[in-house]
């Protein structure tokens, strides 16, 4: 069992336009690149739930080529994109906290 | 057909700063084009909806003067893209008068293309109304209302109005709202090279030195495209790139790492193939490009919602942190009751946020430890800056006077660190469009406006 945020070297969220997060998930090794993808706790679901949206609006994106995984989901905060009232990031640079503790197999 | 286009990127945002080494290096590659991304959506919808930018003039001077110095002095064709940060008419302004401002402290004369972005609210009802319109992902749809409420509406312009400009003979363009890659894209597209390969190299070369190591948003890249591939090589020598750090940079605030929608099209770089060229550089091969059926512009929009005043204030007393819900929930019914029917007619919103608990990430906080101390943001948005203060005033003292079960340090819940506690924060927007539009021509969108400096 290990952290998520133990396991990447870089782990980070960015808005993607006014109305999505998006965040990006790099490994220096493939063996815990893979150790996550196979992970039965890292899954669509997980993370949907963690950020209490519909699983349908995650978009869970491997990039084998830099050994990355990008999720894409849509912004939580602000009530009308990025920036509007009661947002709590604007940029969306910390919206990856709730999956740094994610515990991997 | 010339063999290869250089292209000097000088940073990733117009007012970042940049090394004058690395200026100086690009001028000296002799590139066909020298630009900057000047704006971003990034900071929210404030600087669209009110006219203004989140760099200062001064900074804005102090990168354009060496660069526009440079390119003109040597004949390089130098472009701003999304000029004065959102792009719309008072953006697009305030970056002209610090153009004017250089030209004349300078002696600088040159053909001056201006493409403006913004977009007529007729024409954006007109869409609405033939079903023309789609919202972005994620985006809520539009109405007659979020239109017309808007204080500004950009499009982000294309390559082609870029190319109008070349071919009318600009040799230096100011543009509104841009395309990111449009800016760089434009030039070598138009001189024949593949739009897939220019799409993708601008995509990178937008950020400036940010896809090298160390990344940089504030310092130069050198972009050289040919026939079946391209470079990119920071300016600084200090800096290199990977062909692991360019792939990356690609997936950088793109919600799909594999495909970029720009209106010429979609540029797919599954097939891409990155390569270590030389000690410093990348050579970048196999992006495919897959042509729009239907030309599609995205509207920007921003409106006014409000004025926000806010308070900050600590809580160091155990028993207020455990019971920070239970004050939250008297205070918002304590304002209710002692508002004028008129200011609650006239719509008002209180938020709260707790730092040190739950502030950046609200109920989606996993951890439950119980800190020691918690910052407190008291939020007011209400019509007008008059409101907004008055419903604050009355939630700060509700706060801080509030009874709650169990409470020992009866004389204030709150500590604050400011006399007077209270502040103004301006006008509160939010993006009332965020839409794609269909689009016939864009030159007739955004037309370019020549005028001799």
């Amino acid at each position: 069992m290990a952290r998520l945020g133990d396991l990447a070297s870089v782990i980070r969220s960015k808005n993607a336009g006014p109305f999505q997060v998006t965040i990006d998930i790099m490994f220096a090794d493939a063996s815990e690149y893979r150790r996550t993808l196979e992970s039965p706790r890292f899954t669509s679901a997980e993370i949907a739930r963690r950020y209490g949206i519909a699983e349908e609006d995650v978009a869970l994106i491997p990039f084998e080529r830099v050994r990355a995984i990008k999720i894409t989901i849509p912004r939580r905060w602000g009530s009308r994109g990025s920036g509007s009232a009661g947002d709590r990031d604007v940029y969306g640079a910390q919206q990856h906290g709730p999956l740094v503790d994610l515990e991997i197999d | 057909m010339t063999d290869e286009i250089r292209i000097v990127s000088v940073n990733g945002m117009l007012g970042y700063g940049y090394e004058l080494e690395s200026l100086k290096a690009g001028i000296d590659s002799k590139p066909h084009l020298m630009g900057c991304d000047a704006g971003s959506t990034d900071p929210g919808p404030y600087y669209l909806g009110s006219g203004k930018s989140l760099v200062r003039t001064d900074q804005i001077y102090r990168d354009l003067k060496p660069a526009l110095v440079g390119a003109v002095r040597n004949q390089i064709p130098f472009v701003i893209g999304s000029a004065g940060f959102a792009g719309a008419k008072p953006n697009v302004e305030l970056t002209l008068d610090v153009v004017r401002r250089i030209c004349r402290e300078e002696g600088l004369h040159f053909r001056l293309g201006v493409i403006r972005s913004d977009v007529d609210k007729a024409t954006v009802l007109r869409a609405l109304e033939m079903d023309e319109i789609e919202p972005m992902p994620g985006a809520p749809s539009l109405t007659r209302e979020l239109i017309t409420e808007s204080t500004h509406i950009v499009g982000q312009i294309g390559t082609e109005p870029y190319i109008a400009a070349f071919e009318k003979g600009a040799q230096v363009v100011i543009a509104g709202r841009s395309c990111d890659t449009a800016i760089y894209a434009a030039m070598p597209i138009w001189r024949g090279f593949d739009s897939g390969l220019a799409l993708h190299m601008s995509k990178i070369m937008e950020c400036g030195a940010q896809c090298a190591i160390p990344l940089a948003p504030n310092d130069c890249l050198l972009g050289t495209i040919r026939k079946d591939h391209f470079l990119v090589r920071p300016l600084a020598a200090n800096r290199i790139c990977t062909p692991e750090s360019v792939a990356a940079h690609t997936m950088y605030e793109q919600g799909n790492p594999f495909l970029l929608y720009e209106p010429e099209g979609i540029v797919d770089i599954r097939g891409a193939d990155f390569t270590q060229a030389d000690r410093q550089s990348v050579r970048v091969s196999g992006s495919s490009f897959a042509p729009t059926p239907r030309l599609k512009i995205k509207l920007e929009g921003a409106r006014r919602i409000g004025s926000r005043a806010f308070t900050i204030a600590g809580a160091r007393d155990r028993h207020v942190i455990d019971n920070l819900d239970v004050i939250e929930r008297a205070v918002g019914d304590a304002v209710q009751r002692n508002l004028n029917p008129e200011v609650i007619r006239a719509g008002y919103e209180l938020h709260f946020r707790y730092y040190g608990k739950n502030g950046v990430l609200g109920e989606l906080e996993p951890s439950m430890v119980s800190p020691a101390e918690v910052g407190i943001l008291i939020e007011a948005i209400a019509p007008t800056e008059e409101l907004a203060s008055y419903v604050l005033s009355l939630a700060r003292s509700s706060y801080l006077h509030c009874p709650f079960p169990g409470r020992k340090a009866t004389a204030g819940n709150l500590a604050f660190p400011f006399s007077p506690s209270d502040f103004c924060g301006g006008d509160v927007y939010d993006f009332s469009v965020y839409h794609l539009m269909n689009v016939k021509d864009q030159n007739s969108l955004f037309p370019v406006e020549l005028e001799t400096i």
